[in-house]
């Protein structure tokens, strides 16, 4: 390999650890993803003019490689010029299926070339006769790992990306994660079988590898519920470093299999920080049964709700000292995340304290809230997050609750049969007021009844939130 | 066996890196977990160099293996340029800050 190639790779790693390193903190990260963008653009730049096989030949077909980069590179920017911020988590989906894909097609692209050859890769050394070696079990290990995790990523990826665009309905059925079990395992199983009796396997079954993969992708995501959305999208985000991860091996490349790795790392983390903001295991997601079926929610809250007009509520909010706004998924939904803002503004100019408390799973992905109101310029230093929030909660006047429900709903702390029973929420009901916006008193995402509407404290305002909003903000300016 | 012994180095790497990646990555306030994601979903495009190397490989004739490694390079480099460019739009978002709050 040549030596500048080999620099060109090293310094590609360290960018992609230190740019990882650098998201740790809002002020470093922006840099920290130019670097580890630059080092990328470098090792494929340095790959495209200077690798070399074990025979020492370049890459072929560069007209080809170097159109694919072009349409990839005008493709990736058009994109990413024109998406919506609030369509962030589709967009994430999308690119996170569509790495999948590529790592799923080079390893059918490999075993289509060793199945040319009948999976003969030289003669053994120590047999003057000439008896063929087949393809070690490692490196089929590693072509399949990469197809069926690849596979997985793509369809697992599309169908989120599907969902979270609303194209695509839950759907699930009884014994589905039976039925997920058997189609991930019997992927396994066949892999692990023709990579013993790679003589004599027909080459047919590395495509009912993929179909298996795909399926199970396809599979393992209809069923989950909106609110489970950020850990699947997680999990989807590590199954892409790790099937990235093979191709390291494959090629024996450093820079492939550390990328791979860091990524399945940082996707495992915010996993498994997910599932801790939920109060789930990750064996219960990895089984693929979410709690979308949860409509069974046991006997539903009962009581009055009290509603409450703009006026007054523009009131309350403007002799307030301290005031939190809770915002959920409804708010993305409502695109009500300027009027937010505005109606933020607005209380500080009178003198009140307006904060944001996020809920780690609040809206689609994780952080999903946060960018959503970056977008609208609310500073980042005015979003607390759970624990400070609930410690908050005491001292404020009022809490305005914006298409959130499942996270600040009591059933998680008081009642055991809930589904979301012992899952961290947001516990407003220590603040004096509460005031919650919601378009009908329809149940959120997990079809369980919030108690917390029918709260002494609680007053509804009905509507859509972002026309809500703007009245309630032309309410605050009429007072003056 | 021999696989094993011929990716010696590889796994001690892969062992290390995990570690590594936990280390690095734990500490993210969920500020940036979206972005996190997003730039993690771009560096998972390293896969892209893989897909060059299959296509550089293939036989010029071979048309099917061609229109597949093809795919593999097109879609990888989405994922590359598309990730990290949003990560980009993401962050400069963040990074517009405003005079400090009454908060403190």
């Amino acid at each position: 390999m040549n030596s500048i190639l080999s620099i060109v790779y090293i310094l590609s790693v360290v960018s992609f650890i230190v740019g990882l390193r650098m998201m740790n903190q809002p002020s470093s990260s922006r840099a920290g993803n130019q670097w580890a963008g630059a080092g990328m653009i470098a090792a494929i730049l340095a790959t495209l003019l200077m690798y070399r096989n074990e025979a020492g030949q370049g890459l072929q077909n560069q007209i080809w490689i170097i159109g694919g980069l072009a349409v990839g590179t005008v493709i990736g920017l058009v994109v990413s010029k024109k998406i919506q911020m609030t369509a962030m988590p589709e967009m994430v989906s999308l690119l996170n299926g569509l790495g999948g894909a590529s790592a799923a097609l080079i390893s059918i692209v490999e075993l289509m070339k060793l199945a040319e050859n009948g999976f003969i890769v030289g003669m053994t050394a120590d047999t003057q006769s000439g008896v063929p070696a087949y393809v070690s079990g490692g490196t089929m290990s590693i072509l399949f790992s990469g197809l069926i995790l690849g596979g997985i990523t793509f369809s697992g990826s599309m169908v989120a990306w599907g969902k979270l665009s609303g194209r695509i309905n839950d759907f699930g059925f009884k014994g589905q994660h039976i039925i997920n079990l058997i189609i991930l395992a019997t992927s396994i199983l066949i892999s692990a079988w023709m990579t013993i009796n790679i003589e004599t396997t027909p080459a047919y079954w590395i495509i009912v590898i993929a179909i298996l993969g795909l399926l199970y992708g396809v599979f393992f995501t209809t069923p989950v519920g909106g609110a489970d959305m950020p850990v699947v999208i997680s999990l989807l985000n590590s199954f892409s470093g790790l099937s990235a991860a093979t191709s390291g091996f494959l090629y024996d490349n450093k820079v492939i299999l550390v990328g791979g790795i860091l990524v399945g790392a940082a996707g495992t983390i915010l996993t498994v920080l997910m599932c801790k903001a939920m109060n789930r295991s990750l064996i219960n997601v990895l089984m693929g049964s979410f709690g979308g079926s949860s409509a069974d929610a046991g006997p539903g809250a009962q009581g009055t709700v009290k509603e409450i007009s703009k006026s007054d509520a523009a009131v309350v909010l403007s002799y307030a000292q301290k005031v939190i706004i809770v915002p959920g998924y409804g708010l993305a939904v409502a695109q009500a995340q300027h009027a937010c803002h505005e109606l933020e503004k607005l209380l500080e100019a009178k003198g009140v304290q307006v904060t944001y408390a996020i809920h780690p799973v609040a809206g689609r992905m994780p952080g999903h809230m946060n960018v959503l109101l970056a977008e609208a310029d609310v500073s980042y230093d005015n979003l607390i997050e759970m624990d400070q929030a609930n410690k908050d909660f005491e001292s404020t006047d009022v809490v305005l609750i914006m298409g959130a429900n499942d996270v600040v709903n009591p059933a998680a702390k008081t009642n055991p049969s809930s589904p979301i029973y012992g899952m961290p929420i947001l516990d407003v009901s220590t603040a004096k007021t509460i005031f919650v916006n919601k378009r009908s008193m329809k149940p959120g995402y997990a079809g369980i009844e919030n108690e917390l509407f029918f709260h002494p404290k609680t007053s509804m305002i009905f509507g859509d939130g972002k026309k809500m909003l703007q009245e309630l903000i032309n309410e605050v300016r009429n007072l003056d | 066996m021999n696989w094993l012994i011929a990716n010696e180095s590889m796994i001690y790497i892969l062992i290390m890196v995990i570690f590594l990646g936990f280390a690095v990555i734990n500490k993210v306030p969920s500020v940036l977990h979206t972005p996190l994601m997003s730039h993690a979903n771009a560096i998972s495009g390293v896969v892209i160099i893989g897909a060059m190397i299959v296509m550089g490989q293939v036989e010029a004739d071979n048309y099917l293996a061609l229109g597949l490694g093809l795919l593999a390079v097109v879609t990888g480099m989405v994922n590359v340029v598309g990730g990290f460019a949003v990560t980009d739009r993401m962050l400069h978002m963040f990074k517009k800050k405003e005079a400090p709050k009454a908060e403190k």
